[in-house]
């Protein structure tokens, strides 16, 4: 059963919000939304189906947090956006350029929101998103600046760029950055553990340290929480907890594709599905679609095998990618999938990959497409 | 008093005015009353360590600054810039 959906699409100069009919043949667009704003993320509260969480940023003024709760129409700005805590002089100073990530809390926890930021840091607001406050367990952790070297990062800085809850306890946490890696809390942030045993990290003298992965996204499996998928700059991988060792799973796409990408979508009814969008990761890192044939590659069977979908997408010439927050899944049956690529066109497909058609053309660079209920 | 120019960018915050006036001995003390006035415009030109952001720019009259404690005297202008930030 099928029913409507809303896209909410953060690009690098504002938000839309497209909004379909039922069968997800129609869509309707608002927007822009703060035109010009840098738009990270852009999410729906699933606890209330209504507040919409908005992490922006311009060129010029510093970071901040909007929110609304009548659908886009107005927004309020956060009292207190996520800030570091200031410093003495003489000690080394930190502040938000951008928040990049906002993740609602556990639905036991009505009002909680995380946000991770760029450079990294980690920040918890208590009352919906008001007032945001440095959590120190990460952000002043003795092991911060290992981490996170003031060097190192992403074009756009380096990230805290994913906060995931497990549903069945909001104490434990999973955290991906783009300098460390992924880490694990047990007691909601007090402590961290990096979790990144074999995974590697191709840019280092030991290929496989403890730390210093570029986690470039995480998800777990919506029915079986144990279950993590990792798209990472140098792979894409499979960890089922309570185990600690990540197997790379993309050593079984094609050989000319790779296993490059920024972003793997978990089927929410069957935990051995996943798609990702492969990027080209050989010679100077162009990051575009390989061979300038854009696909997705689906996993039916946990990351043993990868088959192509393509149908619809452009056959050749085609050189765009999809960033980190820019692919998603709905929850229909049967499922839809939607993608914002680089170069400002919104793809959707209806029957779970297997056909592809653009619903959107000439939006700035997408940033993040989150898809909810409508 | 001091006046305060205000850039396009903030203007969302100000109603659309360009110019007004506040009390303050100091551009910080400028700034904060300002914040009171519009609440969140200060944080957007100065971040958590007081710094002014790498894109904003701030003039006393003629005179850039980059400290906030920077004195006034009654009848000074503060100006706000949006400075170059790419495309």
């Amino acid at each position: 059963m099928s029913t409507a959906i809303q896209l909410l699409v953060g690009t690098r100069k504002g938000a839309w919000i497209y909004r379909s009919d039922a069968a997800r043949q129609t869509w309707t667009v608002q927007g822009p939304i703060f035109l010009g704003a840098i738009v990270s993320h852009l999410v729906l509260d699933p606890r209330d189906g209504k507040t919409l969480m908005m992490a922006a940023s311009t060129g010029h003024l510093g970071p901040t947090i909007f929110r609304s709760t009548d659908g886009g129409a107005t927004w309020t700005e956060a009292a207190r956006p996520p800030a570091f805590p200031k410093v003495a002089e003489g000690e080394p100073a930190r502040s938000v350029d951008h928040s990049f990530w906002v993740e609602p809390g556990h639905p036991d926890e009505p009002g909680v929101w995380w946000a991770g930021t760029s450079p990294p840091g980690l920040f918890v607001s208590r009352d919906g998103g008001d007032s945001w406050d440095s959590v120190a367990g990460f952000n002043d952790n003795p092991m911060y600046w290992q981490w996170c070297p003031a060097d190192g990062g992403t074009p756009d800085g380096a990230l805290l760029n994913q906060i995931i809850i497990d549903p069945r306890d909001p104490a434990h946490m999973y955290i991906a950055l783009s300098t460390a890696g992924v880490f694990e809390s047990l007691d909601q942030g007090a402590s961290w553990a990096p979790l990144n045993r074999n995974v590697e990290a191709n840019f280092f003298p030991d290929p496989y340290p403890e730390f210093g992965q570029d986690a470039h996204y995480i998800a777990l499996a919506p029915t079986n929480p144990d279950r993590l998928w990792q798209q990472n700059h140098c792979g894409i991988y499979r960890l089922d907890r309570p185990s600690v060792d990540w197997d790379r799973i993309g050593n079984a796409m094609p050989k000319e594709i790779g296993d490059i990408g920024f972003t793997i979508v978990p089927h929410p009814r069957d935990a051995d599905t996943a798609w990702v969008f492969p990027m080209d990761g050989t010679d100077v890192w162009p990051r575009t679609s390989p061979g300038g044939r854009p696909a997705v590659y689906r996993t039916r069977d946990a990351g043993v095998s990868w088959e192509r979908q393509d149908a619809g997408f452009p056959r050749e010439q085609g050189w765009f990618t999809v960033k980190r927050q820019a692919f998603c899944a709905d929850r229909n049956d049967p499922l839809g999938l939607y993608l914002g690529a680089t170069n400002g066109e919104l793809w959707m497909s209806d029957n779970e990959g297997g056909d592809w058609r653009c619903i959107a053309r000439h939006l700035p660079e997408i940033y993040s497409v989150v898809a909810a209920p409508l | 008093m001091v006046r305060v120019l205000i850039p396009s960018q903030l203007q969302s915050y100000t109603g659309g005015l360009s110019r007004l006036e506040v009390q303050g001995a100091t551009v910080d003390e400028a700034l904060r009353a300002l914040d009171r006035l519009y609440p969140g415009i200060r944080f957007r030109v100065i971040d958590e360590q007081d710094r002014v952001r790498r894109h904003m720019r701030l003039y006393v009259g003629p005179e850039r600054t980059l400290d906030i404690g920077t004195a006034l005297r009654d009848g000074d202008e503060v100006l706000i810039f949006g400075a170059l930030s790419g495309g």
